[in-house]
């Protein structure tokens, strides 16, 4: 688990033997695709895979653990391909000196890109595949009719040999085989199985070095002083207001990026605070009462299309019935639960930085764009933090680091204060949502509007773009530039990555039917914004925003014609795999079949409901629906959900218990954000900085039974699992209360002060 | 002037600022994994440690108050191979993401369950309700106590 002792630890031809994958994987190098951070990989075997002296095999992978169990499914996935035991393999995560450039760790892509045809899985059949025809060779007999059992290749009437005699020590010479198979998964013995995650007895016995962690001979400790209002810019700094203070190095500014450098972390937490500075005033913020309308009247948009069949405002002129709906989602953060931290050692001309960025190799560019270095002097490596579910302060806080040690020529230490991780985190986006679905006399949806608004500034920093993210835009660097495009142009293709589009359209573009849905007579069409605070993925980034209008909406129409919700959305969709996972997901609840909301509901005290929602995430990467079982408590306005049944099928399943847990963990984590979590500012500046500014669910509160079925088909792609689930929490919970009530909310969070207004609202 | 403090059984002579917080003390001056930073604030819990049998949230808690005091940390508890009971159990139920948490779950559930190996559902809310996980494993580490609770309380 401790890769720095690992490296120091392991033969020194090992390292040396690597220490040039970087530029091998920059001669393949191409430009990564937007909206996609996989990175270009390396056709290279030996970047892949390497086998010891003794036979143990080595993988390195550009994909890594962030709280998720993808370290264990990774090793599972090298020792079931390779025929070895779990303990023969020791996996090597994002290090831009040995690893392979896999783009960024995100957007549920790891099982896509590593779990099928290529990326690690494909390094890893090649390699046995090379291993038995080595084997076949010195044994004269064919591949074909040898076996590999524990690193150990046998058959054909000759003496067995080991990796280690074919190859142990040296390197394959071989790129990697796009037709090598993989191993079916009906001889699957180690991938597939509920393996206990490999990380665990270090994790909770306070022995797991995280990020945090590490130190570094003659390392000094930095802390940010970010400006006190959005938009604010640096006047001066006063250093005589710290600079006598015990402990003092250095004050740092470089442009509107100010740090503190001290000898022990304390002094530089009181420097920070005691440091005088001068900002200009802030550029101002809209009134968070009014923003929604703010964000419906702000011109200056990026128009786009998903799908436009030119026939919508026709079927709604005609249609028996239209239900229409204004669905209202905030900001959201990150907030991870450890402030992000980096270590970073900037001296005579080479910079390594230890982070727990998602993106080794972008950081790594953008990291040599701040320092004014070459990209192959920069060496980061990946050194896991607080679980992320996205774009937290991972990548800033490296940039942090790096200026700080750059300027001081040490190494340098940087965590956040919380206060600076949540005003200036990267948010997942807020979004207003207005939609209408046209119903006709047999209750059957004809057509369906969507329309979004939804602001964005910065994002992921990618390999040339620091300024998306706080630090790097301090420092000088622009955010990728935004530029308004009205009206939107015709789409080309069907892309819902975004989950933009509901399951329930057909998605008909350029000839072809892309969507999971039957509802042919569909417009999608969304305004993107300049947003005043940075922005960035966040587990299901806009997908779970996406979600939560449409399968709250589809509750409301089911409704408005009277049908069972499972039914109606049955009725619906045209995607067998997403069909199979709602009805999972109802029988397993026992799913109470009748048209919401529940008869006679008393309009005080606590009452019961089920809803239920689904979705095929990013369009094409895992199915699930989700069924909330809820209490309200009428009078307080409370919500308490007390049963979860979640159907996931994500293709065929790495881990089973991995799987169980990241599903456990996004409803938890979804739930949490649709009861409690919204960013809240005041006139200049971000005012949720705490946890008791910004509410989530703590270990304490009551907590839900969750039930999960796992689908495990074989035969299709793996697909990614972390984030399919807290995509409809939302939907799930706000019907149920729907089912409990007869009030419909629709905005985000559902605190009590909002469902006691929706339930008022019921009553007038 | 140094301040000592007994940590996981070892005794240290700290001579360090005595308005350092007794968190950075142990995770910079000692070098000890298990404790974090969390927040700084005293609302989530990673920074936890025991001391004289109750949780302290030691990122508020001044050096200078905890002169000759005896702390154990989530380090001190077990080891990977030998693992205290509540330790194991979180193994057990796989109740753990990113990990960052720890030492204000174990710790604080220990403590509740050490000084009331009977509590209640309730009781062991009310004692975690100040205890965050960001991660969403929450229902795991409940059962992780109650196996703990079931198993290991008085072992």
């Amino acid at each position: 688990m401790n890769r720095r002792d690992f490296l120091t630890r392991s033969s020194g031809a090992l390292v040396v033997a690597f220490s040039s994958v970087g530029s091998v994987s920059d001669l393949f190098a191409q430009a990564p695709q937007p909206g996609r951070f996989d990175g270009p990989g390396t056709p290279q075997l030996d970047s892949w895979i390497a086998i010891g002296a003794d036979g143990n095999v080595t993988a390195y992978t550009g994909k890594v653990e962030l709280g998720h169990g993808l370290y264990t499914s990774q090793t599972q996935l090298v020792a079931e391909e390779l025929c070895v035991p779990l303990a023969r393999v020791k996996l090597i995560q994002g290090d831009t000196a040995v690893a392979p450039d896999q783009g960024t760790t995100s957007g549920s892509q790891s099982h896509p890109v590593n779990f099928n045809e290529g990326g690690l899985a494909q390094a890893c059949a090649t390699a046995r595949e090379a291993l038995l025809q080595m084997a076949a060779q010195r044994m004269g007999v064919p591949a074909t009719i040898l076996r590999v059992d524990e690193g150990i290749i046998s058959g054909g009437g000759r003496a067995s040999l080991t990796y280690a005699d074919l190859i142990g020590g040296k390197k394959f010479n071989v790129t990697l085989n796009p037709s090598a198979k993989r191993k079916p998964m009906s001889e699957w013995t180690i991938l597939g199985k509920p393996v206990q995650r490999l990380d665990i007895p270090a994790l909770v016995t306070g022995q797991f070095e995280f990020v945090h962690n590490v130190r570094v001979p003659g390392m000094l400790h930095g802390r940010v002083v970010r400006p006190p209002e959005v938009g604010a810019t640096l006047v001066s700094v006063d250093e005589s207001s710290i600079g006598r203070m015990p402990g003092f190095v250095k004050i740092v500014v470089k442009k509107n990026f100010v740090g503190v450098v001290a000898e022990k972390p304390w002094q530089a937490a009181q420097m920070a605070v005691a440091l005088k500075s001068q900002w200009t005033n802030g550029t101002g913020l809209p009134p968070q009462r009014e923003f929604y309308e703010y964000l419906r009247n702000d011109k200056a948009s990026r128009d786009s299309f998903t799908v436009n069949s030119k026939d919508v405002d026709e079927k709604l002129a005609k249609a028996t019935k239209v239900v229409r709906a204004t669905y209202r989602h905030p900001y959201q953060m990150h907030g991870s639960i450890g402030t992000s931290c980096a270590v970073a050692d900037v001296q005579s001309g080479k910079a390594t930085i230890w982070s727990p960025t998602q993106s080794v190799y972008p950081t790594r560019n953008t990291a040599a764009m701040l320092l004014g270095m070459k990209a192959e002097d920069v060496h980061v490596i990946f050194t896991m933090g607080a679980g992320c579910y996205g774009l937290n302060g991972a990548d800033t806080v490296s940039y942090d680091a790096a200026l700080m040690s750059q300027a001081v020529g040490r190494p340098v230490r940087v965590q956040l204060t919380r206060k600076d991780e949540m005003a200036w985190e990267n948010y997942g986006t807020s979004y207003l949502i207005e939609q209408r679905v046209a119903v006709d006399a047999a209750g059957t949806i004809v057509a369906w509007d969507y329309e979004a608004w939804t602001p964005g500034l910065g994002g992921r920093p990618g390999y040339n773009n620091p300024g998306n993210v706080i630090s790097g835009f301090l420092a000088g660097f622009a955010p990728q530039p935004f530029t308004p495009r009205s009206p939107a142009p015709d789409p080309t293709g069907y892309a819902n990555n975004l989950n933009i589009a509901p399951s329930y359209v057909a998605g008909n573009v350029a000839g072809r039917k892309g969507g999971t849905g039957t509802v042919a007579s569909e417009r999608v069409l969304s305004h993107n914004l300049r947003s005043h605070f940075w922005t960035g993925p966040l587990r299901s980034p806009e997908r779970l925003q996406n979600s939560f209008a449409h399968e709250s909406i589809m509750d409301e129409v089911a409704s408005a014609v009277g049908a069972d919700p499972v039914a109606f959305r049955l009725k619906h969709l045209s995607d067998p795999r997403l069909v199979e996972v709602v009805k999972a997901a109802a029988k397993t609840a026992g799913w109470d079949a009748r048209p919401s909301p529940q008869k006679a509901i008393r309009k005080t005290g606590v009452t019961r409901g089920r809803g239920i929602s689904c979705v095929l995430y990013e369009g094409n990467n895992g199915y699930c629906a989700l069924v909330a079982e809820i209490e309200v408590n009428q009078d307080t306005g409370s919500v308490t959900v007390k049963r979860f049944v979640a159907a996931q099928d994500c293709g065929p399943i790495s881990n089973p218990d991995g799987l169980k847990n990241q599903v456990e963990g996004g409803i938890m984590q979804g739930m949490s954000r649709a009861l409690g979590e919204e960013v809240t500012w005041d006139a200049t500046k971000i005012s949720s900085i705490d946890w008791r500014t910004y509410r989530p669910v703590y270990l304490g509160a009551e907590l839900p039974v969750i039930d999960s079925v796992l689908i495990n088909t074989p035969g299709v792609t793996a697909d990614g699992a972390g984030e399919t689930a807290i995509t409809i929490v939302a939907g799930a919970i706000g019907n149920a209360i729907f089912d409990a009530t007869g009030a419909r909310i629709r905005e985000a969070p559902f605190t009590p002060e909002r469902v006691k207004a929706a339930l008022a609202s019921r009553q007038a | 002037m140094a301040i000592s403090i007994t940590v996981n059984g070892q005794l240290h002579a700290l001579d360090v600022d005595p308005t350092t917080p007794l968190l950075y003390v142990l995770s910079d001056d000692l070098g000890l994994r298990g404790p974090k930073f969390g927040c700084g604030l005293g609302q989530c819990g990673c920074c936890t440690v025991i001391v004289k049998g109750a949780p302290v949230r030691s990122c508020v808690t001044p050096l200078s108050t905890m002169a000759n005091a005896e702390i154990t940390t989530l380090d001190g508890l077990g080891t990977p191979e030998k693992p205290h009971p509540i330790q194991k159990a979180f193994i057990e139920e796989q109740a753990v993401q990113c990990g960052f948490c720890l030492s204000g779950v174990i710790l604080t559930a220990k403590v509740a369950l050490d000084r009331n190996p009977k509590a209640t559902g309730a009781q062991l809310q009310q004692a975690l309700s100040n205890v965050l996980c960001r991660c969403g494993a929450h229902t795991r580490m409940m059962k992780a106590i109650k196996r703990y609770q079931r198993e290991g309380v008085r072992a």
